[in-house]
């Protein structure tokens, strides 16, 4: 059974379809890549994955033990949480709060998940430093060892390299990957990178209005879309 | 510096001093713990909003007392807010409207037949009378849900919505005044309603006990809930994504700014409340890094800030909201100094590698 399906979505606003007919499911371990223009759908399909946005018709299912509140978000960093007064610790922590249920402050295991976290993403000497002094892909890590602590099982990423530079995002990536292979954590990644995802991913997710693909990536760049894709960025490897 | 000392014990045998001391603290201690989740939720001006609203209300409140008969006010009021907010509920809202209009109608048409209407009105009348808050308080709540809540979906967005309740309360507020209030001094209530100049100091002990307990409540309920607020300020999607019900904690933060809003509206006037609730916030955000050493300084500046003016404003006879604002002010300049001084190097560190970032994508 998959962790993820989805029946013949159709995402929209105000009864205007953004996107249609998308089905593709995710299974254990996957690693997925949704790739497509601006405006295509992309982030819509990522509100509606994680609950926040009812779709217009179709289903969205979660299987094989995952529960829809177990799905961690890496989102985009939007400019409220740039200037933010808070240590990394906090931040981390803030992601066990679907784990204390009705208690009002975090308990041992808590503290002790989030410390894992910390330190499995290299970052447990930035600990008790300031979120908005951290360069940017610090400040990834650091989402990111937010996210694991609300999931073990599944990882959704909406641009997770916007802004870094070369060598960080090679880095990001990397540790992306080895979440995906040594640890088993299905990825869901959204991405502009046609390039990452085809060197990564084992599965491709190519959104426009309707979808132009869902597959593997080997049947992906077997595509006229792919190669399109491909040639174009392969000029620049990014 | 004795004869200071000595000045203000001699005040302090009055219990009115007492009690403003004892209600400045708790207020400032309250207005700060919200004031940081404010201001990082780009929400600085809702204090100001909300007083203005208040203002309105306390207006009504003050000609509901004169008047009876005024009373049809607030159903009016309470109507007018379903029938503008919210695009479902289309058959609530015209049958609320068609009730009200029966309603008026009919008591405008058979006075003698509607004792009860004009019973339940005098017994209404005096109940506002008496606790002008009982009236207050309600309607500053549901302006901070309809404004914190209202969501995205909205025709009027964010700052446009705050800024037309606030200005439209303060004038329809003064206007009710103006035109229907017995009071011989209307000039001078409404001074002290926008500068809370004198009402600190003519506290009755209902209010005092009202705030005491409110400011217990509110106290609580922040502790309760931090890491929870935290969490909802800091990232709301992915609050909600987890699981969080981050709508029912921005419900639980319009409530709890409401009803500090009301309570802060006696020590500083409604004019003045955002100075309280953005000053002690913004002046802790200079120097610490961590949200929660933010919060206990603003917490400490906040009191402090207010104990000082309260004194200062006793000792030199000076309205007591505006010298809380200026000590307010004062300790704002010297945090920014300390935290030019302390966190300089490491800023323009960042400032430089941002810089060379950007350059980088735009190359």
């Amino acid at each position: 059974m998959s962790q993820l399906t989805c029946d013949d979505v159709s995402l929209g606003y105000e009864g205007r379809a953004v996107t249609e007919h998308l089905t593709f499911r995710v299974d254990p371990g996957d690693y997925l890549c949704v790739v497509g223009e601006n405006g295509a759908g992309k982030s819509t399909l990522i509100r509606a994955l994680l609950g926040l946005k009812a779709p217009m018709s179709g289903t969205i299912s979660t299987g094989d033990g995952l529960q829809p509140n177990e799905i961690g978000y890496l989102p985009q960093q939007t400019v409220v949480q740039r200037d933010f007064p808070a240590s990394v610790k906090e931040i981390v922590q803030s992601g066990c709060l679907n784990k204390v249920g009705r208690r009002p402050f975090y308990g041992k295991e808590a503290r002790a998940l989030a410390q894992r976290q910390i330190e499995r993403m290299g970052i447990a000497h930035l600990q008790n430093r300031c979120y908005r002094e951290l360069s940017g892909g610090q400040q990834q890590r650091v989402l990111l060892a937010r996210a694991l602590c609300a999931t073990g099982k599944m990882l959704l990423l909406d641009e997770p390299v916007a802004g870094l530079d070369p060598k960080v995002t090679k880095e990001m990536y990397e540790l992306i990957s080895r979440l995906n292979k040594e640890d088993g954590i299905t990825i869901i990644m959204v991405s502009h990178d046609i390039a990452a995802a085809v060197k990564y991913a084992t599965h491709i997710l190519h959104v426009s209005h309707t979808p132009l693909f869902f597959g593997t990536k080997e049947d992906y760049l077997k595509t006229d879309i792919g190669k399109a894709f491909t040639d174009a960025a392969g000029g620049d490897e990014i | 510096m004795t004869n200071t000392f000595a000045t203000l014990a001699q005040y302090f045998q009055y219990p009115f001093v007492k009690n403003a001391l004892i209600v400045g603290v708790l207020i400032a201690l309250c207005s700060s713990l919200l004031g940081v989740t404010l201001v990082l939720k780009r929400l600085s001006f809702i204090g100001d909003g909300l007083s203005h609203v208040a203002f309105g209300a306390m207006s009504v409140a003050a000609v509901v007392s004169a008047a009876p008969a005024a009373t049809l006010i607030v159903p009016v009021v309470i109507a007018g807010g379903f029938l503008i907010k919210g695009k479902r509920l289309r058959a609530v809202r015209i049958a609320v409207a068609c009730g009200l209009l029966a309603a008026i109608l009919f008591v405008w048409k058979f006075p003698a037949t509607a004792p009860s209407f004009s019973n339940a009105a005098q017994w209404f009348s005096k109940l506002i009378e008496q606790h002008q808050m009982v009236l207050i308080i309600p309607v500053t709540i549901a302006a901070a849900i309809a404004l914190l809540m209202g969501g995205k979906n909205r025709k009027i967005k964010g700052d446009a919505s705050l800024a037309m309740l606030s200005v439209g309360a303060l004038g329809l507020g003064y206007l009710i005044v103006n035109r229907f209030s017995t009071s011989g001094n209307i000039s001078g209530d409404v001074c002290t309603t926008l500068f809370g100049s004198t009402s600190i100091l003519t506290l009755s002990k209902f209010d005092v006990w009202l705030c005491i307990i409110m400011s217990v409540v509110v106290i609580g309920v922040f502790i309760a809930l931090y890491n929870r607020i935290f969490a909802v300020t800091f990232d709301e999607t992915f609050t909600t994504a987890t699981g969080v019900n981050a709508s029912a904690y921005n419900l639980v933060i319009a409530i709890v700014t409401a009803v500090i809003i009301v309570l802060a509206m006696k020590l500083v006037g409604s004019l003045l409340i955002s100075a309280l609730v953005i000053f002690p916030a913004l002046s802790a955000m200079r120097v610490f890094k961590s949200f929660q050493s933010v919060v206990i300084c603003s917490a400490a500046v906040s009191v402090v800030c207010s104990v000082v003016g309260i004194l200062a404003s006793i000792l030199w006879s000076t309205p007591v909201g505006s010298t809380i604002v200026a000590i307010d002010i004062a300790v704002f300049l010297i945090f920014t100094l300390i935290g030019l001084t302390k966190g300089n190097k490491s800023f323009t560190i960042k400032k430089n590698a941002e810089t060379a970032n950007q350059t980088e994508r735009i190359a």
